[in-house]
């Protein structure tokens, strides 16, 4: 688990070099004051998606924990599959504490992947608060497989699966579904994961995968009823950077779980190196929240304070369920490990995704 | 189903929800009445002040904003020309003739009652075909969604102008500017040019105010007088009603169409009110008035529009899938307040949808009141020096395309749409018939694709795309029936061949060429993709091509080209001081240029001091004020919707405060 070590060892250095700024932060950060400041949080995204949802909901909180409690608006700043709006908050937003952007796995994954068209670096921002989320695979219940473990049974047989892109959020089951032997069909073009589960109610689609909340609302029923199996969770990332069990689905076993019913042995290898770096920029660290490169060190402060603050409020633990879900939201100094898996990969996983894309779905890079 | 229907409305009859959804529609009433803004942009307004709000509030809020929409919007439609939001695009076919001919209160009385009759029809439908609709629903696959969008694009053949090979060629552009973009089916990226800005394709709220709104703006202009150019406003408000009561099978006929269609989820709203229109014109006896001012082709669209939210609401909360753009956000809200959409939505939740169903329906009589009460005040826009309307409307459209990525190219977008529209307005190339290719483009790959990945080309096989094949049939028969006395199949969108034909060729002969050049390219960057990202390019290419060629053919004999000549220049009077379009397209270039300079408002503030006191010739004193009012008027709904303007060369050097910045 070469993976697990490196990020290991990165987490417990950040979190080093963390403590020792923090020290140093903690007086300062008293320094930074928005009082009477409006504080623009850039969506890259248009109105009503997910990521525009996340914001909404916390930006209330972000306003009552910061500062001089300073108002905080959203600014969408849509096209170019996210990638616009931050390629020109990385070219323009001053460090100034003023301005910060929210990206998702869908700008993560240009990055990730090497699209020439990306101007931004993650290694340049400052990351004050990291939101996971989660999701689980099902199959329909025709094919008699009750658990991962029967999943061998399936093996030869096509499955098919409706996918947003090559390159979207959906590169994530792809690689999952490689990682684990099965020979899937993505159909492209779904708009958004509700197209998938209808393809799946429709019987078109057979395999799917939902988020939290939509597996709890849309799948749930089909699973009462008879008609779906759950097979895995993606799981969440530790603080040490290794898989555990999703918190919403504590009965249901996680991505290695499954692999390990499956086969017998733990996941290794490139392809899984590359899962785990797309997983965990998908999934287990989907939402970062930066500051732009060179904000000082006591607005970065204050910024990773105030989200701490706003996660720990009471009123927010009361109504995240239908928004957050019941994942941890990486705050203060748990966010290092979690944004560098979100945001890194090894050379040798890259080049690998990329080879397969180009090969097997006409990706050019 | 009773009970928790009757104890919903007892739950919203309370002064704070009652309250809110007036708040809801006041709102929805001002954007829809701005040309281009429509539901999003709505939505997005009202989303910041969701949070924090009680569920039923902030449901009758959202939905009061989403039923006045379709109702407000046609005031810009009917009297301006220029579609109010991409639901009743087709409302101006009929509507501004009407208003040209002074008869904009009938008109606008007209669409209201439509609109209310399908507003409430709608709600009708939401309330009991959401308990059975999950079957339903599922029974459209991908196959039969393709086939919708067929049937959609079979509406051409009726709005295909004065000459059906010309219709055909801009359906084809309209489906190969829609191809720009992400490939459905790879993602590969197709004709743009490598620039970011198209790889999500032409947003269609500029394709669409581009391809009507300046083509209408510039003719305007050139007139040089009023929208009803002199005829009364005319009391014709009981006309209208009368109207639509004379027609009131059609106008439910239309609300069936638009909640069907709005139910379906994948087709998207923006052709409702073609097909509505495309319905009306083939089951007409006499279809001589349609695109000069019938007030059926009013009623049509009107009622279907209405009818369409509520039908869209069902996959909304039963699926959790947006049927439109505005869905998306009203899910958003949903979210918010602390709802998911889903099955729960029949059974535990049926509350909600309830309360959803009755804003609904009150949103709707509330709506069509105070558009009634509003339109007298509003109608009396026509009889204005259009030379001081015009620099407004440049105004709220430029407002309304930024709307759409918030950068430059948006109104660089605009403008070479625009021009495009401007030329196809001249040579009789029809512009619904461009939008419904546009519209439909990407459906119609992506479900092609998706019909074939799923099912083989076996798809044809299934009894309900069969059954569309048949109505998409009898719908073209009907539409293609020539009738004793009539000149054409179709009708004329852009005015009659007759009246324009032309003796000199050359410059539609070139607009026919260039055309063909598009096709040509389209075919090229299709070709280049892998094979599930090129079938479809490479059809457009080579349909479109075929058609334009045949224009081509035609124009080239000469005098001899019968319908294909077509130049609505040709026979124009010079001596009356008309300058042509190519003045006041060189005023919307040089407003865009200064916004590249300057940014957004410093480019506005020049443009109209200079439109006015040059173009216009303005008194100091009155361009000042109307100058003052614009710049009020834009900052007032920035600072509403948080938005910072498009900025310029200016910007890129200079760190400027908002509002410059």
């Amino acid at each position: 688990m070469t993976l697990d070590r490196r990020t290991f060892v990165s987490g417990v250095a950040a979190t080093a070099g963390l403590a020792a700024s923090g020290a140093l932060a903690k007086v300062s950060a008293q320094a930074a004051s928005f009082e009477g400041k409006t504080v623009e949080w850039v969506i890259p995204f248009a109105e009503g998606g997910g990521s525009d949802v996340w914001a909404r909901f916390m930006a209330p909180f972000l306003s009552k924990h910061l500062p001089g409690r300073p108002s905080v608006i959203i600014r969408n700043v849509p096209g170019g599959g996210s990638i616009t709006g931050t390629n020109e908050f990385a070219a323009r937003a001053k460090p100034d504490g003023l301005s910060f952007i929210g990206t998702s796995g869908s700008t993560q994954f240009p990055y990730l992947l090497g699209d020439p068209r990306v101007r931004y670096d993650y290694r340049d921002f400052e990351p004050v608060l990291v939101s996971p989320t989660g999701g689980v695979v099902y199959l329909p219940s025709k094919f008699g497989v009750a658990s991962a473990k029967d999943l061998g049974k399936i093996k030869g047989q096509e499955l098919v699966y409706g996918s947003q892109g090559a390159t979207s959020l959906d590169l994530v089951p792809m690689l999952a579904f490689v990682v684990l032997g099965l020979n899937v069909r993505h159909v492209f073009g779904m708009r958004g994961r509700g197209e998938g589960r209808l393809a799946f109610e429709r019987g078109e689609a057979t395999i799917d995968y939902q988020t939290s909340s939509a597996y709890l609302t849309n799948v749930i029923p089909l699973v009462k009823k008879g008609d779906a199996v759950p097979l895995f969770s993606y799981g969440v990332l530790d603080a040490k950077g290794n898989v555990q069990r999703d918190p919403t689905f504590p009965d249901i076993p996680h991505f290695v779980e499954a692999y390990e019913m499956m086969n017998g042995k733990k996941p290794s290898g490139v392809a899984f190196n590359a899962y785990i770096s797309f997983f965990g920029s998908g999934f287990a660290a989907q939402k970062p929240a930066m500051l732009p490169k060179g904000t000082p060190k006591p607005i970065v402060a204050a910024y990773r304070k105030a989200f701490a603050d706003a996660v720990a409020d009471p009123e927010l633990q009361a109504k995240k369920d239908k928004v957050l879900g019941d994942y941890e939201q990486a705050t203060g100094d748990d966010i290092e490990a979690l944004y560098k898996v979100a945001t890194s990969i090894e050379p040798d996983a890259r080049a690998w995704v990329r080879e397969f894309l180009t090969k097997n779905h006409n990706v050019r890079f | 189903m009773i009970e928790p229907l009757f104890s919903a409305l007892a739950a919203l009859l309370t002064p704070q929800h009652l309250g809110f959804m007036a708040l809801g529609v006041s709102v929805g009433l001002v954007v829809g009445v701005l040309p281009g803004l429509g539901g999003i942009a709505g939505l997005a307004l009202l989303l910041p002040f969701i949070y924090g709000m009680d569920q039923i509030s902030a449901l009758a809020m959202l939905i009061g904003l989403v039923a006045v929409i379709p109702t407000s919007d046609t005031f810009a439609s009917v009297l301006m020309g220029i579609p109010g939001s991409s639901a009743s695009q087709a409302t101006v076919v009929d509507g501004f003739p009407l208003a040209k001919k002074g008869e904009a209160a009938r008109a606008l009385s007209a669409a209201f009652s439509a609109s209310l009759i399908g507003g409430l029809f709608g709600a009708l439908v939401l309330t009991a075909f959401v308990l059975v609709a999950r079957p339903l629903i599922l029974a459209f696959g991908s196959a039969e969604l393709f086939m919708l969008t067929v049937f959609g694009l079979s509406m051409v053949g009726v709005l295909s102008g004065s000459n059906l090979a010309k219709g055909v060629a801009a359906c084809g552009v309209g489906l190969a500017f829609g191809c720009i973009g992400a490939a459905p089916a790879t993602g590969e990226y197709r004709m743009d040019f490598n620039a970011l800005y198209l790889s999500d394709g032409i947003p269609l709220v500029i394709v669409g105010l581009g391809i009507f709104a300046i083509p209408e703006i510039v003719d305007l202009l050139r007139l040089r007088q009023t929208i009803a150019g002199g005829n009364p406003l005319g009391s014709g408000w009981l006309q209208g009603v009368r109207d639509t009561w004379a027609n009131k099978w059609l106008a439910l006929r239309c609300s069936g169409i638009g909640a069907i269609i709005g139910a379906i989820p994948g087709l998207g709203g923006s052709v409702v009110d073609w097909i509505a229109y495309g319905h009306v014109v083939q089951t007409s006896k006499d279809r001589s008035q349609f695109g000069k001012g019938d007030i059926r082709g009013v009623i049509a669209p009107e009622s279907a529009n209405n009818a369409k939210e509520g039908g869209g609401l069902v996959p909304t909360l039963l699926f959790g899938i947006p049927g439109s753009g505005a869905m998306a956000i009203f899910l958003a809200g949903m979210i918010l307040v602390g709802l998911q959409p889903g099955p729960a939505m029949v059974g535990r939740n049926l509350d909600v949808t309830y309360t959803i169903v009755w804003s609904l329906a009150l949103a709707n009589v509330l709506g069509t009141a105070m558009c009634i009460a509003l339109a007298p005040g509003i109608a009396r826009l026509t009889t204005i020096r259009y030379m001081l309307i015009a620099p407004f409307m440049i105004m709220v459209i430029a407002f309304a395309a930024f709307q759409a990525t918030r950068s430059l190219y948006d109104l660089v977008a605009l403008l070479g749409v625009g021009v495009l529209g401007i030329f196809m307005k001249r040579f009789g190339w029809s512009r619904p018939a461009f939008l419904i290719g546009f519209v439909l483009a990407l459906q119609a790959e992506r479900y092609l694709y998706q019909a074939v990945q799923f099912a083989g080309w076996n798809f044809l096989t299934r009894p309900l795309v069969i059954g569309i094949v048949v109505l998409t049939v009898v719908s073209v028969w009907l539409g293609a029936r020539k009738r004793p006395g009539e000149a054409t199949l179709s009708i004329n969108t852009e005015g009659s061949a007759e009246a324009a034909r032309a003796t000199v060729l050359r410059p539609q002969i070139v607009f026919t060429g260039l055309m063909l050049a598009l096709f040509v390219f389209t075919f090229i960057e299709g070709v280049q993709n892998s094979f599930l990202g090129a079938v479809f390019p490479v059809g457009v290419g080579v349909v479109g091509g075929l058609a334009a060629l045949a224009v081509l053919v035609l124009q080239l004999r000469g005098e001899r080209a019968g319908t294909a000549n077509f130049d609505s220049e040709a026979n124009v009077d010079k001596s009356t001081g008309d300058p042509g379009p190519w003045p006041f397209v060189a005023w919307l270039v040089g407003f865009v240029g200064a916004v590249g300079i300057v940014g957004f408002l410093a480019g506005l503030f020049l443009f109209f001091v200079l439109f006015l006191r040059i173009a216009a010739r303005c008194s100091w004193l009155q361009t000042g004020v109307l100058t003052v009012a614009a710049i009020a008027f834009i900052l007032v709904f920035a600072n509403a919707m948080n938005l910072v303007f498009p900025g310029g060369l200016l910007q890129a050097y200079f760190d400027l405060p908002w509002p410059f910045r």
